[in-house]
């Protein structure tokens, strides 16, 4: 339980800055600092059983289909990084407090900071590879808030996205890597997993695993090749550099390295890429680190070298190595930690940070000048502080390994090298800043800090020198316990006294200090040397990847999605083709055997008039309007066909539908050119095009074939046999139209009044003005009203509206129902719009289309309704037979109420559409009403 | 009342479908049809009863067994079928958040830009309601129809000539797609003599073998037509641009259109064309998972490519269809379980990114959410969290929503053979979106040009939509236990079609072609009331 609100209590502590806006700075500085300093004491209450080589637990579960626990340890490893986060976090909390201005946002500092905290304890703590992903997953998510605090600067936000894009690149690396572990052990714990070593190194799957997690700890501890984000992240607040990169979110990498070391280590794969990355990194950093003129910069590559020479210290692979490793996180954390602070109060006190500016800084702040100096010279590896322990043992590990095979004389040459760097960029750091002349150009003259910035530092300081002189007491009891957990009890003698004698290391040591001060007083030659070579920026260079892959993906997007609808019906009608092909391919034969009706020569004509008829639509589209008279054939002679295939209702509303259909596109025609302009490209498409169009018209045509040349064995016998029987009608379409089916009809006019809302509201946007000629020039005729049209629609009108009600009540039993006669009484009221104009059957005729189409929905969704009263399932129809004196029989039916719905509907819909489009250039154009 | 709970539980599966059309119809009638106010009461009113009815099927069908509704009385084969069960519900309920958020939103004053747009978005509801609850393919016709004719309207809505010009598109090929969907519809009638999912599913099993190559061109027809309202490659690309041009609360409850694709791909291509098929068994699977996989790299690289949030969100839904069907493909009960619980994660976040994205084109102004340089926005900090929280959704970076999606799939996919390239497809994807979202993020809220702050602040609607959506991202970490469960429970039932045909036909299938056969040879002998 305690180990859970260590864990959670800096996440907690994520809101008390937020709740403290109010207050003054002080009160939130201390107020933030409550939650990780009350999880610090909690944790050293918890030390004296951790540092006995024991293991705290505690799960609870979260997850369990994805095996995912919130489960958290407490090893020797872990009380070393906790130690580390919570306590380097307390000191920049104080710290940041005198280093942010008034204007910077101090709770939004501090939140993100808190919530980088508990993550970072996450990913220490985790007893889970889930929850350790999760929490490495927010440390990049919050470290990007924080480098990219002042987000004002283009090169803060830049730097951060590029943090946050190699991180989190590598996090999803791990992902992989984890889960693939996951996938091997059988288990995410850690407990189990650790015990797994040999089932994982002999797995097949190994490799590519190494790999992966290699991936994420790399990106994280800024390990060559992915080494370029960390300078560039340096835009960050300079306590946000202190916490971030020295003591934790990059040493987050090297701790996933060490966590996994008992499981991952020891094969030929870990050595070589492991070393090969670590001794890049650890030249490279300390190369380059000389050659920086911002302090900030001298750091950053200086961590990347110290990080390098731990990871190069883990490839070695032997059980002291490990223990050195170990050893160089605390010292690195603890002086790299100080001196970033330095670094920081140098930049606030003089307002810059350019080596070549600042100098003689030592009679200005004479204080501060002293600790930067012995952390310097920790970080150089003198005698007497932190550093040189840790970079001795370094020296001597060096020379007991054998990674290079036969070239493994060449690791300790490096490290000395590389050692000779280290001293030459400490030396800089030192003479630069604080001796070598006067300040050149400042803004403001320096001097020394408020008492309690330097208090941080003080404290780093004071650490260096009391485990460089008293290592064996300050370091040896959690060092132990560390190299315990990760070494599973193995774990070596080794000594950490400051005097070992003279041997090699200390000859090693040696070298690198003459080689370092040598190279310092003769670094003109080298500035000169390396000034030849363009500077590479890392953060342009990043950008320009990303703009490159922008603008690939940019054209690569283009050439696919042109906008073009042609285009896309194109692939729709390819992907038809082919899934259609494909199938039918298999269809062996294609005629299934029925025996095929004799061709009579009326069907032959009426199929020829058809094809001829639908060929000349195709033929002549450009003329809109003929090709609508084809069209219009095409209708005629498929209602025909209808007819002569026994099926009178089909007929009768393909007939009526055909002639509302053909009126409301000529007067959408109207207001359209006469003519389809000529297309470019049609020439070249034209083959393409009817190509598939062939091939599509084939395929659909064989399917037709094949299905009605088979024995048709169908649910419809059903129909036939009920539909008198329970539906209460003759007619079988009808009954499946208002009853067995019901539920489909009701939907059908539903969409149908959609339609019409829809038309509505497309129109009543749209400004069109009626052309006065045709597409050769002839004007239209300026005589609106014919008046033998008008008299004979005026006459039409009832005639229709009794022919309506005939179909409708009919329909039942005989071909007909609502739906005909509804297109019926449209057409005899368009009529009335044609013959006299809107304005004259305006006032004549007060139709609200929209409510019609509602009360006929409404009609047919009650009708639906009322079998619920009787405990019937919606839409359950109910008929029966009465016997009035004169009429006779006389059936009542739910469904005709039904279809009285779908009257309505079909009435409503099709003269919202057709009427508006009709008043479009008239002032009772549609338009819209505001509501109140 | 106790005489009315078991009516009620008896009629609920049809509610969802009566309730949003009843709605949809009164607000057409006086004095409703004029009055604003009672209009989006009434909308909410209706949605939040919709959630309720969601929750109680959702509770009723815990059993596992499925709810049947006969309507009109007809047994089925012969009538159509309401048939829910847990993943009807469970998508129910999703479009009912969905919906609720969406309203909210255009509550706050974009629904005044054109007519009838709170009875078109009930009728909307009704269509989707629909197409979840249907246990007859015709049926599921039809309710494609009502919501595609209700998208229709709605995607016109707020004049906008790019609108109407991207909704030409989406018409055309649509209109497209239903024929050909009625052109599926007929080849597998008249090869299985039945539209009823469960009888179909019957009939496949015991298909004359000649017949295979017809059904499978029926099957193969549908899969076009599932993939178009779905948006995989190459049917996809009416949607960035129609989802982007559409109004913020119309684009965001579209954001449930391409799932409707989804499950009716899931429902059909499990019950109908399931394991149990013979020859036909699990024939989407061969198309499904390479052009799923192209969909998600194309969608990724899309995004990259966007000029504005609202196109990248759109790309970004491109992407959780190809990742979803992708895993669909894999016909594994694990891996649907995942990807069940991304496509709640998905539906929900990238509907709430539309939200926002208007927002922040408002505060904008003339930037409007262009990727550029903008003035600052009234409220940086309220919609900056927004931000944050979906794009790290979306990304897939915990600790919100879409980790627990893709990690469920990851691990699902773990073990599978010759199923690789799932996971580097899936893992560049992230990177990629991680990369193009903060690109997003840090020039929509942190490049500013010279003009001064925006004074133009979010309503107190336009919030509260924004977060019904968004809140989700936290909500699914943490109740993520208890959702995998319910979806591992859905796979399951779902990949096991025998039981929904055996609570259809409880007497046999045997007894279903006796029923038949008795029929065609005696028409008078079933007259019984």
């Amino acid at each position: 339980m305690i180990l859970l609100w260590i864990a959670l209590l800096p996440l907690f502590g994520v809101l008390v800055p937020l709740l403290c806006s109010q207050r003054s700075r002080l009160f939130t500085t201390w107020a933030t600092a409550a939650a990780p300093a009350i999880a610090l004491g909690l944790t050293l209450s918890q030390a004296g059983t951790v540092l006995q080589h024991q293991t705290l637990r505690y799960t609870l579960s979260w997850l369990p289909s994805l095996q995912l626990d919130y489960a958290l340890r407490l090893d020797g490893l872990a009380l070393l990084f906790v130690c580390l986060v919570l306590g380097i976090g307390l000191l920049v909390i104080l710290y940041a407090s005198y280093y942010l201005s008034e204007q910077d946002s101090m709770p939004r500092f501090y939140a993100c900071f808190m919530l980088f905290m508990a993550a970072m304890l996450g990913v220490v703590m985790a007893n889970n590879l889930i929850l350790l992903w999760i929490s490495w997953e927010i440390t990049s998510i919050s470290s990007f808030l924080l480098i990219s605090y002042w987000w004002q600067k283009s090169e803060a936000r830049k730097g951060a996205r590029m943090a946050l894009t190699v991180t989190a690149a590598g996090g999803l690396a791990l992902l992989a890597g984890l889960l693939l572990i996951g996938h091997m052990v059988g288990s995410y714990s850690l407990d189990v997993v650790l015990q797994h070593g040999d089932l994982i190194r002999n797995h097949p799957l190994y490799t590519l695993t190494l790999c992966l997690i290699l991936l994420g700890a790399f990106t994280k501890s800024a390990q060559f090749p992915f080494h370029f984000w960390l300078p560039h992240a340096m835009s960050a607040p300079t306590p946000v550099s202190a916490y971030l990169h020295s003591a934790t979110m990059v040493k987050a990498g090297i701790f996933l390295l060490v966590r996994l070391y008992p499981v991952l280590a020891g094969t030929d794969q870990w050595y070589s890429i492991v070393s090969l990355a670590g001794m890049c990194t650890l030249l490279l950093g300390a190369y380059f680190a000389l050659f920086q003129h911002d302090l900030k910069g001298l750091l950053a590559y200086s961590t990347l070298s110290h990080l390098g020479l731990i990871v190069l210290l883990l490839s070695i692979g032997s059980p002291a190595s490990t223990v050195a490793a170990l050893f160089h996180i605390i010292n690195h954390a603890i002086f790299k930690a100080s001196l970033f602070m330095a670094a920081g109060i140098i930049d606030h006190e003089t307002g810059s940070r350019d080596m070549r500016r600042l100098n003689g800084l030592w009679k200005y702040m004479p204080y501060t000048a002293t600790l930067a100096m012995v952390a310097a010279l920790s970080m150089a590896g003198v005698p007497l502080l932190n550093g040189f322990l840790s970079k001795e043992m370094f020296f001597a590990e060096t020379l007991n390994q054998s990674i290079l095979g036969s070239l493994s004389w060449l690791v300790p040459v490096l490290a000395t090298l590389a050692g000779v760097f280290s001293v030459a960029y400490s030396l800089r750091f030192i003479h630069d800043v604080f001796f070598n002349g006067e300040p050149i150009g400042l803004s403001k003259t320096p001097h020394e800090p408020p008492r309690y910035m330097k208090l941080p530092v003080e404290i780093l300081v004071g650490l260096c020198l009391l485990v460089g002189i008293f290592p064996e007491f300050m370091v040896q009891p959690i060092l132990d316990a560390a190299s315990a957990a990760v070494l599973q009890d193995q774990v070596p003698s080794y000594s950490l006294a400051i005097w070992h004698g003279f041997n090699f290391p200390l000859l090693m040591s040696l070298v690198a200090m003459a080689g370092g001060v040598l190279v310092y007083t003769q670094r003109r030659h080298l500035f000169r040397f390396q000034h030849q070579f363009e500077a590479v920026d890392a953060k342009r260079e990043f950008e320009r990847l990303i703009q490159l892959s922008v603008r690939r993906a940019n054209v690569f997007s283009r050439w696919l999605e042109n906008d073009s609808l042609q285009r896309y019906l194109l692939l729709m009608l390819l992907a038809l083709l082919v899934l259609l092909g494909s199938s039918l391919r298999e269809l062996h034969p294609l005629s299934g055997g029925r025996s095929l009706l004799p061709l009579d020569p009326v069907t032959l004509c009426a199929g020829l008039v058809l094809i001829l008829s639908a060929i000349a639509t195709v033929v002549v589209n450009r003329q809109r309007m003929l090709s609508l008279l084809f069209l219009s054939v095409t209708g005629l002679m498929v209602s025909l066909l209808f007819a002569r295939f026994a099926a009178p209702d089909l007929a009768l509303t393909q007939l009526v539908v055909e002639v509302v259909s053909i009126i409301l596109l000529m007067l959408a025609l109207f207001f359209l050119p006469y003519k389809t302009p000529r297309n470019a490209a049609a020439p070249r498409n034209l083959l393409r095009d009817s190509a598939i169009a062939l091939v599509l018209g084939a395929l659909v045509g064989s399917l037709c074939f094949a299905l009605l040349s088979r024995p048709f064995d169908s649910i419809s016998s059903f129909f036939m046999a009920k539909s008198k029987t329970d539906g209460g009608g003759n007619n079988v379409v009808n009954v499946i139209l208002v009853d067995f089916r019901g539920f489909d009809t009701l939907g059908e006019i539903t969409v149908l009044g959609i339609a019409a809302l829809g038309i509505f509201r497309l129109l009543e946007h749209l400004r069109l003005f009626k052309p006065s000629a045709d597409g050769e020039g002839r004007l239209w005729a300026r005589q609106r009203d014919s008046v033998i049209l008008n008299v004979i629609a005026q006459g039409i009108l009832p005639l229709a509206l009794l022919v309506s009600v005939y179909i409708f009540l009919r329909g039942h039993n005989n071909p007909g129902g609502g739906f005909i006669a509804g297109l019926i009484t449209s057409v005899g009221i368009i009529l009335q719009y044609i013959a006299h104009g809107v304005s004259w059957l305006k006032p004549r005729m007060r139709l609200n289309y929209a409510l019609m189409i509602a009360s006929g929905v409404t009609i047919a969704c009650l009708t639906g309704l009322g079998s619920l009263w009787w405990d019937r399932p919606f839409l359950t129809s109910w008929f029966d037979h009465f016997h009035l004196p004169l009429i006779g029989d006389v059936e009542l039916a739910s469904a005709m109420a039904f279809d009285l719905g779908v009257y309505l509907t079909v009435v409503g819909a099709t003269l919202m559409m057709l009427a508006n489009l009709g008043k479009l250039t008239t002032a009772h154009r549609p338009q819209y009403e505001e509501m109140q | 009342m106790s005489v009315a709970w078991p009516l009620f539980h008896a009629h609920l599966p049809i509610l969802p479908i009566l309730l949003p059309l009843l709605a949809g119809l009164l607000m057409l009638f006086p004095p409703l049809s004029k009055a604003l106010t009672a209009q989006r009461l009434l909308g909410l009113a209706s949605i939040l009863l919709q959630g309720l009815l969601a929750v109680l099927l959702l509770l009723q069908t815990a059993d596992g067994q499925l709810r049947l509704y006969a309507l009109g009385q007809w047994p089925a084969p012969f009538g159509i079928m309401l048939m829910v069960d847990q993943l009807g519900a469970l998508m129910l309920l999703l479009t009912a958040v969905l919906a609720l958020g969406a309203l909210l939103y255009a509550c706050a004053g974009s629904d005044v830009q054109g007519s009838f747009f709170h009875p078109l978005f009930q009728l909307q509801l009704l269509g989707i309601n629909g197409a979840f609850l249907t246990g007859d393919l015709f049926n599921l016709f039809v309710f494609f129809e009502v919501l595609l004719m209700a998208s229709y309207s709605l995607l016109m809505h707020g004049e906008n000539r790019q609108r109407t010009r991207a909704a030409l598109h989406y018409v055309i090929l649509n209109l497209v797609g239903s024929s050909i969907f009625l052109i599926a519809l007929g080849t597998l009638y008249g090869t299985l003599g039945t539209l009823n999912m469960a009888d179909m599913a019957v009939q496949v099993k015991h298909l004359d073998p000649t017949l295979v190559p017809l059904v499978k061109a029926g099957a193969l027809m549908l899969l076009i037509v599932f993939a178009l309202k779905a948006a995989m490659l190459p049917l996809h690309f009416w949607l960035a641009r129609t989802y982007a041009e559409a109004s913020p609360a119309v684009a965001a409850l579209f954001c449930i259109m391409t799932k409707v694709g989804i499950y009716a791909i899931l429902r059909v291509y499990s019950l109908i064309f399931g394991d149990q098929a013979g020859p036909l068994a699990d024939l989407a699977a061969v198309w499904l998972w390479p052009l799923a996989l192209l969909t998600l790299i194309i969608g990724a690289i899309s995004a990259l490519t966007s000029s504005s949030l609202r196109k990248l969100n759109a790309n970004l839904i491109i992407v959780s269809v190809g990742t979803l069907l992708a895993v669909v493909a894999l016909n594994d009960r694990q891996a649907t379980a995942a990807a069940l619980v991304y496509l709640i994660h998905s539906t929900l976040i990238t509907a709430g990114v539309f939200l926002l994205a208007a927002m922040i084109a408002e505060q904008r102004g003339r930037s409007a959410d262009h990727l550029v340089a903008g003035r600052p926005m009234a409220q940086p900090l309220l919609l900056g969290v927004g931000f944050v929280v979906a794009a790290l959704a979306l990304i897939g970076m915990p600790p919100f929503s879409g980790f627990i999606g893709k990690l469920m799939m990851l691990q699902a996919t773990a073990g599978l053979e010759g199923k690789v390239w799932l996971w580097p497809c899936l893992l560049l994807s992230s990177l990629i979106i991680l990369v193009a979202m903060s690109r997003a993020g840090t020039t929509l809220f942190w490049r500013i040009n010279g003009e001064h702050r925006s004074t133009s602040k979010s309503g107190v609607l336009q919030l509260a939509g924004v977060s019904v959506l968004l809140l989700a991202a936290p909500l699914i970490t943490f109740f993520a236990a208890d959702l995998s469960q319910l979806t591992s429970q859905i796979s399951e039932q779902l990949y096991q079609p025998q039981r929904y045909i055996d609570q259809v036909f409880p007497m046999g299938e045997k007894q279903l072609d006796a029923a038949a056969e008795q029929l065609t040879s005696s028409p008078a002998a079933g007259a019984t009331p």
